[in-house]
């Protein structure tokens, strides 16, 4: 049995916002379930009672005070934006037509 | 000898003494550069004039009378993974091809400021991801031992520069092995900080609980100057340690392992091994022993779980870390017609500008860490994780270094491994448990391997903030086999 089949790439291509042509597709799901089935070899460990470790050493969350400081000007910011217009980032439209 | 088979110590002496000017030694790598680099391809970018304009700047605040470090004046070769306000930072990626960040990495901001003249930005796998440079979106480095072979990865642009004489040190940056693989492949010395302990500011995230920036250089000190000079805490990093970089120099320079309880991974052996590569590990072990040590064997029976637990974090990390290339303020922007949606453009923008190993991992990642198999795949990986620290605590109250074989074969052939993403994953075999744990280790060449003739590299692991250990054996070891083999194991090397 496949530990991941085309369509469950598929789908995860898309939460990627990666638009995978056809021949890409085929070929990670092939390698995809070969490292899936590699990893799944974390299973095997005895660890119900054993805490997660998100982070390999113990820190707290670390807060600086909230004072004012410089930050980037406008040009600066904007200087390797793909589209500019009016000193803002210019984007496609993030709305649906019935907007 | 010339100046670009000289040292980074003695290259800074050098210059501090005014015998040569810094202008002087950046020209001799420029020139070095120039005539190796169609062969190695090591570099993404150099600019010659920009180079001698720090190096004409460190000579200028000299003849001023300012006090300079010891490195000042000495030219590095930079990862393409630190940003760089100067120069394109890309990552080895299309998707930030000729990006020019507005903002230093607190390394690069730290190399500036110790003098290093940065003769340019490093070839790497695209966003670190990889073991052997194949994954640069601008073509393969080379190994200068032998030009048809990968110099290891992701750091492999760093290790093949200083083991080619373009530069006498250079940066890496380590998440599963990225820079104590390359070392050991290429025949020099390469150290992965204990996690914190160098600032990930400016550092293009791949697995931010993983990624550590570190030093490549072709003999011990020389790594540890370089370690001291861009490390210790760094407000702008919130997984920054807040404690005194340890002290790596003075340990570099007094290699020592006399009465050292030494720990030989028994998990890390046997089949998969190179015959080669475990000859000179276990000489290895033999010359510590000879040199005063007590060995004894440790097992970390977790340890065989790494790999796996290391592929499910750190592409879980990555693919929410490159989240941030949407292609709407900087980098890369494809199909933006006018009709299609930000969504479309994205998607489309991701897919024409991310190679194959990060569509791989971002998918994994995704995967992982889905709903459904969150608590199976990441969830899980996390518990070995802990399961790895507690191995390595309980290895240490035993012994004060653990040792191994950095990377269970030499370098392979270019092309070998590069459509079989688990072959080359087992690259970082040995190295990954340090990064899970976030403990210090160091890679240093202890012979060829006779089946290739190729380097192999001896691993030293220390506790969290360990580092001067790894440093001190590391010295000893350097020292007792160049006396050994007559020179440094770089000077075997045919030349380029």
């Amino acid at each position: 049995m496949s530990a991941i089949t085309r369509d469950e790439v598929a789908h995860l291509a898309r939460l990627s916002r990666l638009a995978l042509a056809d021949e890409e597709l085929d070929h990670f799901a092939a390698q995809l379930d070969v490292i899936i089935g590699a990893v799944a070899r974390v299973a095997e460990v005895a660890a119900d009672d054993i805490p997660p470790s998100s982070h390999a050493l113990p820190l707290t969350n670390v807060y600086r005070p909230d004072e004012v400081r410089p930050g980037l000007a406008p040009e600066q910011a904007l200087a390797a934006a793909p589209a500019v217009e009016d000193d803002r980032f210019r984007v496609p439209r993030i709305l649906g037509e019935e907007a | 000898m010339s100046l670009v088979h000289t040292s980074a110590a003695e290259l800074g002496a050098l210059i501090a003494s005014g015998e040569v000017s810094a202008v002087e030694v950046a020209q001799a790598h420029l020139a070095r550069i120039s005539a190796v680099e169609p062969q190695v391809n090591a570099f993404l970018h150099v600019d010659a004039e920009a180079t001698l304009a720090q190096a004409r700047a460190v000579d200028a605040r000299r003849a001023a009378g300012e006090a300079l470090g010891p490195l000042a004046g000495v030219p590095i070769a930079h990862k393409d993974v630190f940003t760089t306000t100067d120069m394109p930072t890309t990552a080895g990626s299309k998707i930030l091809e000729g990006y020019r960040p507005p903002y230093d990495a607190t390394v690069t901001r730290r190399l500036r400021e110790a003098g290093l003249v940065i003769l340019g930005k490093t070839n790497l796998d695209e966003f670190a991801m990889g073991s052997s440079t194949e994954n640069s979106a601008y073509g393969p480095t080379r190994n200068p031992w032998d030009l048809t072979r990968i110099p290891g990865g992701s750091s492999g642009g760093s290790s093949a520069a200083v083991a080619a004489y373009e530069a006498p040190l250079s940066t890496g940056t380590d998440t599963g092995g990225s820079i104590r693989q390359p070392a050991a492949v290429t025949g020099i010395v390469g150290m992965k900080p204990t996690y914190g302990g160098s600032s990930r500011y400016g550092l293009i995230a791949f697995a931010s609980s993983l990624d550590t920036p570190g030093p490549f250089a072709r003999n011990v000190l020389d790594a540890a100057l370089l370690h001291e000079a861009f490390s210790g805490h760094d407000p702008m990093d919130s997984t920054s340690v807040d404690a005194p970089v340890p002290s790596v120099v003075e340990a570099a320079r007094h290699g020592d392992v006399a009465g050292l309880r030494v720990g030989v991974v028994k998990e890390f052996g046997g089949d998969g091994y190179q015959p080669g590569v475990l000859a000179r590990f276990h000489e290895s072990v033999e010359l510590l022993e000879s040199l005063g040590a007590k060995v004894v064997e440790v097992s970390c029976p977790s340890f065989s779980t790494a790999l796996p637990a290391y592929y499910l974090i750190a592409p879980s990390e990555a693919s929410s870390n490159l989240a941030r290339f949407d292609a709407m303020r900087y980098g890369l922007r494809v199909g933006d017609d006018g009709t299609r949606s930000a969504e479309e453009v994205m998607a489309l923008t991701r897919a024409a500008g991310f190679g194959p190993e990060v569509k791989r991992r971002i998918i994994l990642g995704t995967y992982a860490l889905s709903s459904g198999y969150y608590d199976a795949y990441y969830g899980q990986a996390q518990k070995v994780r802990t399961l790895i620290a507690r191995d390595f605590e309980a290895a240490f109250h035993q012994v004060d270094v653990l040792v191994s074989p950095t990377t269970p074969t030499t370098a392979f052939p270019i092309g070998e491994r590069a459509d079989d993403p688990m072959a080359m994953y087992l690259a970082d075999l040995c190295t990954i448990p340090t990064n899970l744990a976030g403990n210090a280790a160091i890679s240093v060449p202890c012979g060829l391997a006779d089946e290739d003739g190729l380097p192999v590299g001896l691993q030293i692991m220390a506790p969290v903030l360990g580092d001067d250990r790894c440093y001190r054996v590391a010295a000893a070891v350097e020292k007792a086999l160049e006396q050994r083999w007559g020179g440094s194991l770089l000077s075997k090397a045919p030349a380029l």
